[in-house]
């Protein structure tokens, strides 16, 4: 199948985004290829169908938001909310990615290769995200659902007023945010967490060696003991 | 929202193209705010002398009043540069006596920067067109900082225009809001350092300028702001050797570096760096929160 090759010298994020949306609601498969990204904002954004769009260089805000199908591949950084809201299909950034990388995101796989800095999923809903490095502070701020892998390290404030979203640390952890607390790792556990690095072709990092945090439950839910505090 | 970027020089190839490069950089931050922008160049360092960069209120303004004077108040020889409503000094004089006698005689007109090597020009409008005004693209240099700005906490004038002056040589571009400057305003006029507007990045930068005042190096007097400074800021700060950049500890406020063998730059969005040369192969990084990063030629 040809690759249709989109340089964004010649060719305007609208209009790129306007041909991708063409095909929204079909099962185009086609290839697209984007280049001179140049940290330009808001690239590949709402696609909804299963076509692969590789973008060469670093892209600038919301890359790939609210992606449904499509596997996006970003060869270089991010800006901030790449991957915001997305709801199926696979996001791939080769370098780090900013702020609330995966923000709010329902479903589907966002893997990044380098690190990611704060709130990196904050408030998913459902995404699995899958870091290669580490994540900057308050990542998983109220995570309702889904899975957040990191291979390297956590910030400060990690899953504070988490609902029922894993988090899975192989490094160090500077400090769990309220009602965070780590929970036993049990083969259920690992099985799952070795299926998520296998999807994301991270090889070289073994299941064994993570932790596993999650909710306390003590936050969310009305406690008729607290009545005093409200 | 504001833009903010900078450019520190590692080659006498982007010296001599610093102003076209900054320029380039700071066109890319329209979007984030076209109420007012400015730059901050160093370049042309003088001797046994003061530089001084001076506003006039506009373009018209008669400068020869302003020359007699000092040439009587001083005594000896001046040079003066004249750049669209700015005004480029050299003098050989001390920086305090020379600030009481402006204030008292030409209290029209605003000393943006002193010091031996630093000018400051700003104005109203976007980029472009405070960039075409002063001709930035043709500034040689060692090393700039450009802001551009959108007003969320006090008015549009010139005056509140960034960079802002914290002393010899320094200089200050802020993205983000304080919500403390009131009462620190209000502390550090106490002590003698002297506002022209209710701009709270104005505040830290006085803020600044009274901890080396009282003999802070740049990283200790930026390790007590992130005590005393409350709100969301990214930073870069000017000095005569090169610049420093500082996040709050929240770090909402964007901000990107990234370096090459020619150049060190940063920007609030990296559209703005990838406009350099060789940006595509550059180690970029995100700057950490509550972090000094800091560059010295």
């Amino acid at each position: 199948m040809a690759t249709h090759n989109i340089d964004l010298e010649k060719t305007s994020v609208r209009d790129i985004n306007q041909a991708l949306h063409e095909l929204n609601g079909t099962e185009d498969r086609s290839e697209w290829r984007i280049t001179n990204s140049k940290g330009r904002h808001a690239i590949a954004v709402g696609i909804d169908a299963p076509l692969s769009v590789n973008i060469e260089g670093h892209v600038g805000y919301y890359c790939a938001g609210m992606n449904k199908h499509a596997t996006v591949t970003v060869n270089g950084n991010c800006g901030p909310g790449v991957a915001e809201n997305m709801m199926s299909g696979m996001v791939r950034v080769t370098g780090s990615a900013s702020q609330y990388a995966g923000a709010t995101a329902h479903g589907g796989l966002l893997i990044i290769e380098g690190d990611a800095s704060s709130r990196c999923g904050i408030s998913m809903k459902g995404v699995d995200i899958v870091v290669n490095g580490s994540v900057g502070h308050m990542s998983a701020f109220m995570a309702q659902s889904g899975r957040l892998v990191i291979c390297g390290d956590a910030g400060d404030a990690l899953g504070d007023s988490l609902y029922e979203a894993r988090i899975y640390v192989r490094g160090k952890v500077v400090g769990l945010g309220a009602d965070c607390i780590e929970k036993p790792i049990e083969d259920k556990h690992r099985a799952e967490l070795k299926q998520l690095l296998d999807k994301a072709g991270i090889t070289d990092c073994d299941a064994a060696e993570f932790r596993r945090y999650g909710s306390a439950r003590k936050l969310y839910n009305f406690n008729i003991d607290n009545m005093d505090a409200y | 929202m504001c833009g903010i970027v900078g450019l520190f020089a590692k080659s006498e190839a982007i010296e001599a193209e610093l102003g076209a490069h900054l320029a380039k950089m700071l066109i890319q931050m329209t979007e984030r705010g076209s109420d007012s922008a400015g730059i901050a160049v160093y370049r042309n360092p003088v001797t046994d002398s003061i530089k001084l960069t001076v506003m006039a209120p506009d373009n018209a303004y008669d400068w020869h009043d302003l020359k007699n004077g000092l040439l009587e108040q001083i005594d000896s020889d001046m040079e003066m540069e004249i750049n669209a409503n700015h005004a480029v000094l050299i003098l050989h004089t001390e920086p305090k006596d020379i600030y009481d006698w402006f204030f008292l005689h030409f209290p029209e007109l605003h000393i943006n920067s002193s010091g031996t090597t630093i000018e400051i020009y700003k104005d109203k409008g976007p980029p472009v067109n405070v960039l075409n005004r002063f001709k930035v693209s043709q500034f040689k240099g060692t090393h700039a900082l450009g802001h551009s700005r959108m007003a969320t906490e006090s008015a549009v004038t010139i005056q509140h225009s960034h960079p802002f002056s914290t002393g010899q040589d320094l200089c200050l571009v802020h993205n983000g809001s304080l919500s403390n400057h009131n009462i620190l305003r209000e502390q550090l006029q106490k002590q003698g350092i002297v506002f022209r507007t209710d701009n709270d990045s104005e505040v830290a930068a006085g803020y600044l300028m009274q901890r080396m005042r009282q003999g802070d190096s740049m990283d200790e007097a930026l390790e007590r702001a992130l005590k005393d400074l409350d709100g969301f800021y990214t930073f870069a700060i000017g000095t005569r050797d090169g610049f420093a950049v500082l996040r709050d500890p929240i770090a909402c406020k964007p901000a990107v570096m990234a370096e090459t063998d020619e150049w060190v730059a940063m920007a609030s969005e990296y559209r703005a760096i990838a406009v350099l040369p060789g940006a595509d192969n550059a180690e970029c990084w995100e700057p950490a929160p509550a972090k000094i990063y800091s560059w010295n030629h």
